[in-house]
């Protein structure tokens, strides 16, 4: 699976652009605020029907401008796919299949996998647990389709019951009838959820483990813990007994949209003990981990965007990423850079011709793709 | 289109602007057309909104839109008396109404459960519907709602209502929910054509007769 051309009107920055791109390794290089992760960011929206850095739609469209259009031409299998999102100011968003339009957003995701590794990961230790809830979803519902709607639906069904646990503290009254309803729907879907996220960690953790060791030539032994009130066992019973906290409190403490990961290097929570450098070296290998699992379980090699990674990362750690890029196991890559000099150096080391396209305040410059290396 | 030369006609603007789907510019229109039709056109569509809100009157049985205490539905004796098909409001009665193919009466729960629209079980018509199903005449039920999580939310509600009547004769349907006619398979979303899987028919009963 790989992206071939990408055309933009009014996406962030950029009015008009129309890029063709090489199947292998593609560089956007320019200066910051250039707009080069905007570019990154369009690919992940035809991917995961929105942007990776600001989940406002309407702010992604040009300042001053009505509406935005991005397409992607696609080849997947050797059949062409085109893909086509178009957002007006306050409309819904449109996304379509070679011109059928999706009736739900979560009927494409999945279709195109997509793996960013991006320097705002970092909120991923530092932010609260809604972060690593999405880090888990985004790659679940990634290839498991009723996941998604699973999900949709039980956030639906806790911002209900939040509504009425509300109206009883409002009407200082209690309808054990009307909460009932939506406690036997949420229950089933929190087991559900539960099991999926639970077999997800347990088979991703060693994954990540054998990345992060690579990446840092060490035998440190990390991990990555679920936490979950529904460990607890019958999550009926969970949610009985925490009844008079939730009225008290006027909305759902208990469930999974509560569940939470601990990252912990030696016995110690990362958030609080690694280096600077060590948390880098575990949001790599987190990423990492996510490309190999997705690709491991969907047989397909995810896109993968690289974001500013040369500049926030110490040589030896770039060089050990390279390493593993270069092998066939990766599909197409695309990176943004402020250097182009480097960004060539780089991939002319590990033997990988690359398409550069220069960036320069929403206009791009691509030049033309470097003779193919001659096999040694 | 903000500042208009006269205040009345600012007015008729307005108005028609606060009808559902309707924009300032299709406001507009409505009243330049009206302002051409001849003054007793005018008067009589008036008229019939006035008496449209002050003489309509909900069917005492269905809660259908009536003139009288009984719609015309419930006073037809021609239908089917023992089959109720239940429906959020007016506009799906008469969607349901429109495919000819159904002969039973209906009960109008004027909207279904939503607590985030403050929506609750108290604000429906429901009292009145489990007060019918006690008597033995009703033996079949179609619970015919949108396939949104409010509507599934509903349906249980009123099965769980239901099966506390004590009427194990009483039929509890739902109207087939599944892959449009006309509609790709291959184009069919995951839940959709789940859902069709599991509620397959027999093929006899698709045959038109
Ligand atoms: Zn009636």
């Amino acid at each position: 699976m790989h992206l071939r051309k990408l055309s933009l009107i009014n996406f962030k920055n950029y009015p008009e652009a129309g890029l063709e791109f090489s199947i292998e390794a593609n560089a956007f290089v320019g200066d910051n605020g250039s707009g080069k992760t905007n570019l990154l960011d369009a690919i992940h929206y035809l991917s995961l029907c929105k942007s990776y850095f600001n989940p406002a739609d309407n702010q992604n469209i040009m300042h001053g401008a009505e509406f935005m259009l991005i397409q992607g031409t696609y080849d997947l299998n050797g059949v062409e796919e085109l893909i086509h999102c178009g957002l007006k100011r306050g409309q819904r968003k449109v996304f379509k299949r070679n011109n059928k339009e999706y009736e739900r957003l979560a009927d494409h995701i999945g279709l195109l996998p997509v793996v960013m590794i991006s320097p705002v990961d970092s909120m991923l230790i530092t932010e609260g647990s809604e972060e690593r809830r999405k880090f888990i979803d985004s790659i679940i519902s990634q290839y498991d389709k009723s996941y998604l709607n699973d999900l949709i639906s039980y956030n639906k069904i806790v911002a209900h019951r939040n509504a009425l646990l509300k109206q009883f503290a409002l009407s200082r009254s209690f309808d054990g009838a009307s909460l009932e309803i939506w406690d036997d729907q949420l229950v089933p879907l929190a087991d559900h959820l539960f099991v999926k996220r639970h077999e997800f960690i347990s088979r991703f953790s060693p994954i990540f483990q054998q990345h992060y060791n690579y990446i840092t030539e060490a035998k440190e032994e990390v991990s990555i813990v679920y936490e979950s009130h529904l460990e607890a066992g019958n999550f009926a019973a969970t949610l009985s007994s925490s009844l008079e906290k939730d009225r008290y409190m006027q909305y759902t403490t208990k469930g999974i949209h509560k569940d939470d990961l601990v990252f912990t290097s030696g016995a110690y929570p990362v958030k609080r003990f690694a280096s600077q450098g060590q948390q880098k070296s575990f949001l790599i290998a987190l990423k990492l981990a996510q490309f190999q699992f997705i690709r491991e379980v969907t047989g397909v090699k995810p896109i993968l965007l690289l974001d500013d990674i040369f500049d926030k990362l110490d040589d030896s750690r770039v060089k050990r990423l390279m390493e593993l890029v270069s092998r066939d196991n990766f599909g197409q890559l695309f990176i943004s850079d402020t250097h182009p000099e480097r960004v060539q150096k780089i991939f002319h080391d590990i033997g990988i011709p690359i398409r550069v396209f220069e960036v320069t305040n929403g206009f791009v410059k691509s030049n033309p793709l470097p003779a193919a290396h001659e096999p040694a | 289109m903000n500042s208009f030369p006269s205040k009345i006609f600012e007015q008729a603007v307005n108005e028609f602007a606060s009808l559902p789907g309707i924009g300032r510019r299709s406001a507009v229109r409505m009243v330049l057309h009206m302002l051409k039709q001849n003054p007793e056109e005018a008067r009589r569509f008036g008229e019939t909104m006035i008496r449209l809100t002050r003489e309509i009157r909900f069917c005492k049985n269905c809660h259908n839109i009536s003139d009288s205490e009984l719609c015309s539905i419930c006073a037809d004796h021609r239908r089917d008396a023992t089959t109720i098909c239940i429906v959020e409001d007016v506009r799906d009665l008469l969607a349901v109404e429109n495919t000819n193919q159904y002969r039973g009466l209906y009960h109008v729960l004027g909207g279904i459960i939503s607590p985030m629209d403050g929506i609750g079980p108290n604000n429906l018509n429901i009292e009145t519907l489990l007060e019918k199903l006690k008597t033995d005449t009703i033996t079949e039920i179609i619970m015919a709602l949108s396939a949104t999580m409010e509507g599934d939310t509903t349906v249980f509600y009123l099965y769980k209502k239901v099966s506390q009547l004590n009427r194990p004769e009483l039929k509890l349907t739902s109207i087939s929910r599944g892959v449009s006619i006309g509609d790709d398979l291959e184009y069919a979303d995951e839940v959709t054509l789940g859902r069709s899987i599991l509620n397959r028919t027999p093929y006899e009963s698709t045959l038109v007769r």
